[in-house]
């Protein structure tokens, strides 16, 4: 399994440079301009100074190269700099990829942002898996039940409307209406004492549950139908016939066996939490990576894009690997050797 | 005396065996009629017998199989295990019926949990029912199982999908067998498995029978190995019990026209001296099955009688059942 994991990780790297290379050309051939926003009064030849200090005055493939030095090489050593205290060569000239925008560090910018993200998508994934899964062992065991049939209705219905949707109305009854939790989302809140914990659930209460209602339909979906899957199998009639109790027949038998696909699509699904949920945050003012990804792309901050993109891609590949090797984990009939 | 044992006590005597199952149809899933798998089936076995059941595929050997150990819950009829109704039974209390009867199924690449080793298949019912014996008195009993069936012990900690279909199907008697019961039903066994493999492993089901004093219902559709292992043979079609008879009987002078189309199709190396029956036609769907007689739509000698009177499961002379108007 390791010899099998260190392999795939090899091969993945020129998966990840031909990646890194698409991002970069993509958005360096899209027609944007980093002095757009400036005011009009500019004069042109100050504008194009302007482009030369930001380093658009190298040809393409300079400026690719670089970035990705700067991106493999820079950026992870000035955060281990940053965790350990220590100070490797030369690192006060060392060139980072640096925001158009802010002018500061893409890195510190992408470290500032990921609490905020973590904590509210993070947690929603939590709660959409703790929810899907019994969800889904209820609903295939009663199938066709008063349960199953609700269940698979709200489902339906989190699968196909939209989380922007789901947002304004939760804003609307229970912060407009009811009045009882805020519609936006306070990142400078400390958490010190419990009732500034107390106001911290509140208002993660929302957009957590926009995402989850999301991500729960899904996944109970998921497991339904490979519940029913399994449910069927001659094995379990076997567990039947061995006369073991039920709870053991399905909880041991069927649900062990059910949960291999679905955990599979619970690890894949991991990636868009670190991506954030670009429209729920825009929606719940979280100040998250996914507002920062729409703030980078409203104000033509292409390293900020291109760094996050990437790491978005990165992270897509290693939980791919990771689901892989789950199934090994889980199905004793894979073997990686 | 048909429907009693042949020599001893009965162990498993089964009256009016039905089993059937609803058909939903429309936007509102309501019943619209019922398939008729197994229909007023009455059979004894006795201790330490074996009764072999043929048929076709669809017949309703396979219901009647899992029915009479309760893997269904009958529709109509009784199921007396060692002088116990257990028709009725439900939940907790059929739960602790179940070391006495055991069944082997069709399928030994499906019906072993692929995530589970061969000796936690095997130790499952031990730790479910023997709660009296220890870790280590169980981990015995799972090698001296293995042991039983022929296979190394020390395979207890491999995979199923490791093993062969044959190897497979051992470990499945092994697991049937953990429990020491009386009663097992084997569901076609062989089915699934290469014929050199199947002389094997009928051959150590008679060896277990003898050691241990098994008693067999053994569902198969390989005639010639049911002329092998059974004692008397049961002959089903379209859920019904058309010929129940002792096994020299049977093979030597069917009675039921069906029982002799049947036996004309099993193939010899000999030249024949039976002339093959071809039935005409489809087997009818036992949703919705012939009036009178089920297998009057493709009996040689019908009549105007068949389609009006279902014909009577009766005793011959010689002691046989047999469902038709015709036979004497």
């Amino acid at each position: 399994m390791l010899r099998y994991a260190a392999r795939r990780l090899l091969i993945s790297i020129p998966t990840l440079l031909a990646i890194s290379f698409i991002v970069f050309a993509l958005l360096d051939l899209a027609p944007s301009d980093p002095t757009a926003n400036l005011p009009l009064t500019i004069p042109p030849e100050v504008r194009e100074k302007i482009r030369l200090s930001l380093g658009l005055g190298e040809p393409f493939i300079i400026r690719y190269f670089k970035w990705l030095e700067q991106f493999l090489i820079n950026e992870p050593l000035a955060v281990l700099e940053q965790m350990t205290g220590l100070t490797i060569g030369d690192s006060e000239n060392r060139l980072r990829v640096l925001s158009w925008a802010t002018r500061s560090p893409v890195t510190d910018l992408i470290v500032e942002r990921l609490p905020q993200t973590l904590w509210v998508v993070g947690m929603s994934y939590v709660v959409a898996v703790v929810i899907a899964v019994p969800l889904g062992v209820i609903s295939a065991y009663r199938q066709y039940s008063l349960f199953d049939q609700i269940g698979t209705f709200i489902s339906m219905l989190g699968f196909s409307i939209p989380t922007f949707f789901t947002g304004l109305l939760l804003i609307v009854i229970f912060s407009v209406w009811l009045g009882w939790l805020p519609s936006i989302y306070d990142t400078t809140h400390v958490v010190e004492d419990w009732d500034s914990f107390w106001f911290q659930v509140k208002q993660m209460a929302m957009p957590t549950m926009v995402l989850a209602l999301a991500n729960a339909s899904q996944i109970s979906r998921f497991m339904r139908a490979s519940m029913l899957d399994n449910l069927t199998q001659d094995y379990v009639r076997t567990a039947r016939a061995k006369g073991v109790r039920e709870r053991t027949v399905v909880l041991l038998h069927v649900l062990r066996n059910s949960l291999i696909p679905v955990v599979t699509v619970i690890a894949l699904g991991v990636p868009t939490i670190f991506g954030g949920a670009i429209v729920t945050e825009q929606i719940f003012r979280v100040n998250g990576i996914g507002a920062l990804l729409i703030t980078g792309i409203e104000s033509n901050d292409i390293p900020l894009v291109q760094t996050l993109t990437f790491i978005f891609a990165i992270l897509i590949v290693v939980f791919n690997l990771i689901a892989d090797l789950l199934y090994g984990v889980l199905d004793p009939r894979i073997r990686y050797d | 005396m048909p429907l009693d044992a042949a020599k001893t006590e009965t162990l498993v005597s089964v009256r009016g065996l039905s089993m059937h199952f609803p058909i939903y149809a429309g936007i509102f899933r309501r019943q619209v009629g019922v398939i008729k798998a197994v229909d007023d089936v009455s059979f004894d076995i006795g201790r330490g017998e074996t009764l072999g059941v043929v048929g076709e595929s669809g017949c309703g050997k396979s219901t009647t199989g899992r029915a009479v150990i309760r893997l269904y819950k009958p529709t109509a009829g009784s199921i007396f295990i060692d002088g116990k109704d257990i028709s009725k039974t439900e939940g907790d209390a059929l739960r602790r019926l179940r070391p006495s009867m055991q069944m082997i199924f069709q399928d030994p690449q499906a019906c072993l949990n692929p995530r589970m080793t061969v000796g936690s298949i095997i130790a499952e019912p031990l730790d479910e029912h023997r709660r009296d014996m220890s870790r280590a008195e169980r981990q015995e009993k799972v090698r001296a199982l293995l042991d039983q069936v022929g296979m190394n012990p020390d395979f207890a900690n491999r995979y199923p999908h490791e093993f062969s279909g044959g190897q497979r199907q051992r470990i499945g008697i092994a697991r049937a067998l953990a429990l020491d019961p009386k009663f097992i039903v084997c569901d076609e066994p062989i089915a699934a498995l290469d014929v050199s493999i199947q002389a094997q492993v009928v051959n150590l089901l008679e060896d277990l029978q003898d050691r241990l004093g098994l008693t067999y219902l053994f569902i198969s559709h390989d005639l010639s190995m049911v002329r092998h292992i059974a004692d008397r043979v049961a002959v089903m079609y379209l859920g019904k019990l058309v010929e129940l008879a002792s096994r020299d009987a049977l093979y030597e002078s069917p009675r039921h026209p069906y029982t002799k189309a049947l036996l004309s199709a099993v193939p010899t190396v000999e030249k024949r001296s039976v002339e093959r029956i071809i039935l005409q036609g489809d087997v009818p769907s036992p949703a919705n099955p012939p009036s009178g007689c089920v297998f009057r739509t493709r009996c040689p000698m019908a009549e105007a009688r068949c389609a009006a009177e279902v014909p009577a499961f009766r005793k011959l002379a010689d002691g046989r059942g047999v469902a038709c108007h015709f036979a004497a």
